[in-house]
């Protein structure tokens, strides 16, 4: 690829969502603002590989962008399109600004922020947030979203479309929430990217490899939400737990394809840097003093990173932070992953009482998790069924080999009991 | 400025009991003041229940005349308002202040703007 086209690529996947953001406050209207925001990149690849990118590509994208939407306006305002003529008088009230080009200053900080709350607007379904945001901040196209949700193409065309259609004449505003509407709106938000980026760690079926692509755009709308919003520590909460996350991607499958439990990851694989950033994040976190979950299940993911061997695990800490966050967010899963903690500290027999008392039956983790506290138990008969409803339960190649290999191994000689705490832990 | 509709679904069957009813029905009066006051209010009735109703259908050359609301169901539309609200945000704001007067959900719809929309 010539280096102009490299370079408009990449400005296209950095600067779309800012240039759609301050488009749409000029023009009050997302559709005109995407259809300017690409009349603009489709003049660059004209224009750019004869001349040379210009000093500020986002600066002339956008500039660019909302001269030939005023054109193109103006044309159709004067064959009387009302739509035409509202979006005209709408940016004659608004400017540009000239301070597109620095990062992380009002106004366009604001009006990214803006449209994040537009696309995780709660009237709006969790499909149709998630769609918008990664077509509107991401820059990703709908083909692209399409094939990463496994959905036809047409359904994601036809979400988006209803979706934008309905921001418009519901009348969905583009501004960020009152201050008391804010923790709320701000959950939404958190939860529209940690949604993108388990749907690509933890996929429920399909394609690994555009799976991957949605972590990478998850952490990169996490470190936009994190920069954007700084008073926020939930926001680098969240940006921590997918750092912490994803620096174990390369351990997390075999060559076979088959999934590596945490304990049994080979920890040389773990990415250092991204460990380094993220436990630093989790650091700031906890100065701050406003735990929430996203900060919580970030620590106890840093504490799981600080052991260089599995059988060094801090479990007491572990254990502690999952009393945490059971206080601050109670859901039967957390009480399911603290089980895990709970096993380790107190043992599987009084792990399996509290997993046995939670119902969570159309979960397949909760049958896995049994299965495994049933192993160490010695009751190899009832592990080997909750083996088999786990597998039932779920439709993902790696965890289901995963699953029908310890379901194997059951029956092999070497699957001993073990019904003691297996940490090793220092007195005191 | 955008008009909505803001609807009460309320489940067939008889009303509550008066003294259920009365405090409910003091709180709505209290949502239309505050609507009334900040220039919000367009609108808003009660209906009578969903027996009462008649669907009336052209047909072919004919008009079709039937007992009974036009879908059947367990609940039906029990009262209404149309508001003046500048977004959504707002509109669901008075939602929230129906919803919890009225016990009862509320749904809100943005009307066709019939000025140019």
């Amino acid at each position: 690829m010539p280096p102009a086209l490299a370079g408009i690529e990449r400005a296209f996947r950095e600067e779309y969502g800012r240039a759609v953001a301050v488009l749409t406050r000029v023009f009050g209207d997302i559709d005109v603002a995407e259809d300017a925001v690409q009349d603009a990149f489709a003049e660059a690849v004209r224009r750019w590989p004869g001349t040379g990118l210009p000093p500020s590509p986002a600066g002339w994208i956008i500039t660019t962008a909302r001269n030939r939407a005023i054109d193109r306006l103006r044309r159709e305002a004067a064959r009387d399109g009302k739509h035409a003529q509202a979006a005209l008088l709408h940016a004659r009230d608004e400017h540009l600004e000239d301070s597109w080009a620095t990062d992380g200053d009002s106004p366009v900080r604001d009006d990214r922020l803006r449209l994040i709350f537009t696309c995780c607007h709660p009237a709006l379904g969790t499909g149709a947030q998630v769609a918008l945001t990664l077509r509107l901040l991401g820059g990703l196209t709908t083909t692209e979203i399409a094939h990463a949700f496994l959905v036809p193409e047409p359904t994601m065309a036809q979400r988006l479309v209803r979706a934008k259609a309905k921001i418009k004449v519901a009348g969905i505003p583009y501004r960020v929430p009152a201050q008391a509407d804010l923790p709320g709106r701000l959950a939404a938000v958190l939860a529209v990217v940690y949604l993108i980026f388990n749907e690509g760690y933890t996929a429920s079926s399909g394609e690994a490899l555009a799976r991957a692509d949605l972590c990478a755009e998850a952490i990169r709308l996490g470190r936009m939400t994190a920069r954007l919003m700084p008073d926020e520590p939930e926001a680098m909460g969240l940006l921590a737990l997918m750092l912490l996350t994803e620096s174990r991607r390369a351990a997390r499958t075999a060559p076979d394809g088959s999934l590596v439990l945490l304990a049994d990851q080979d920890r040389s694989h773990w990415d250092r840097a991204l460990i380094a950033e993220g436990q630093a994040l989790v650091r700031r976190c906890l100065r701050r003093g406003q735990p929430g979950p996203y900060q919580i299940q970030a620590a106890i993911s840093a504490v799981h990173s600080d052991a260089p061997i599995a059988t060094a695990t801090d479990w007491d800490q572990i254990l502690a932070l999952y009393d945490q966050l059971l206080m601050v967010a109670p859901s039967p899963v957390v009480a399911l992953n603290r089980a895990v903690a709970v096993a380790e500290v107190q043992g599987p027999a009084a792990a399996l009482a509290i997993v046995d008392g939670l119902g969570l039956t159309r979960y397949y983790l909760f049958h896995a998790i049994r299965a495994d506290l049933l192993r160490r138990l010695g009751r190899l008969a009832d592990a080997d069924a909750a083996y088999r409803a786990a597998i039932d339960g779920t439709s993902n190649a790696a965890e289901l080999a995963h699953l029908a290999s310890a379901k194997q191994r059951l029956h092999h000689p070497g699957a001993v009991a073990d019904d003691g705490p297996r940490r090793s832990r220092p007195a005191g | 400025m955008k008009q909505y509709l803001l609807s009460i679904y309320q489940p067939d069957g008889d009303p509550p009991p008066p003294e259920v009813l009365e405090p409910i029905m003091r709180d709505i009066a209290a949502v239309n003041e505050d609507m009334r006051a900040t220039g919000a209010w367009v609108f808003t009735a009660g209906l009578h229940p969903p027996e009462t109703a008649t669907v009336v259908r052209a047909a072919d050359r004919d008009v079709l005349v039937t007992d009974g609301p036009f879908a059947e169901g367990k609940e039906h539309i029990g009262g209404f308002w149309i508001i003046r609200a500048p977004d959504l945000d707002a509109a669901l704001g008075w939602a929230r202040k129906a919803t919890e007067a009225c016990k009862l959900p509320v749904e809100v719809r943005p009307m066709v703007d019939l000025a140019g929309d």
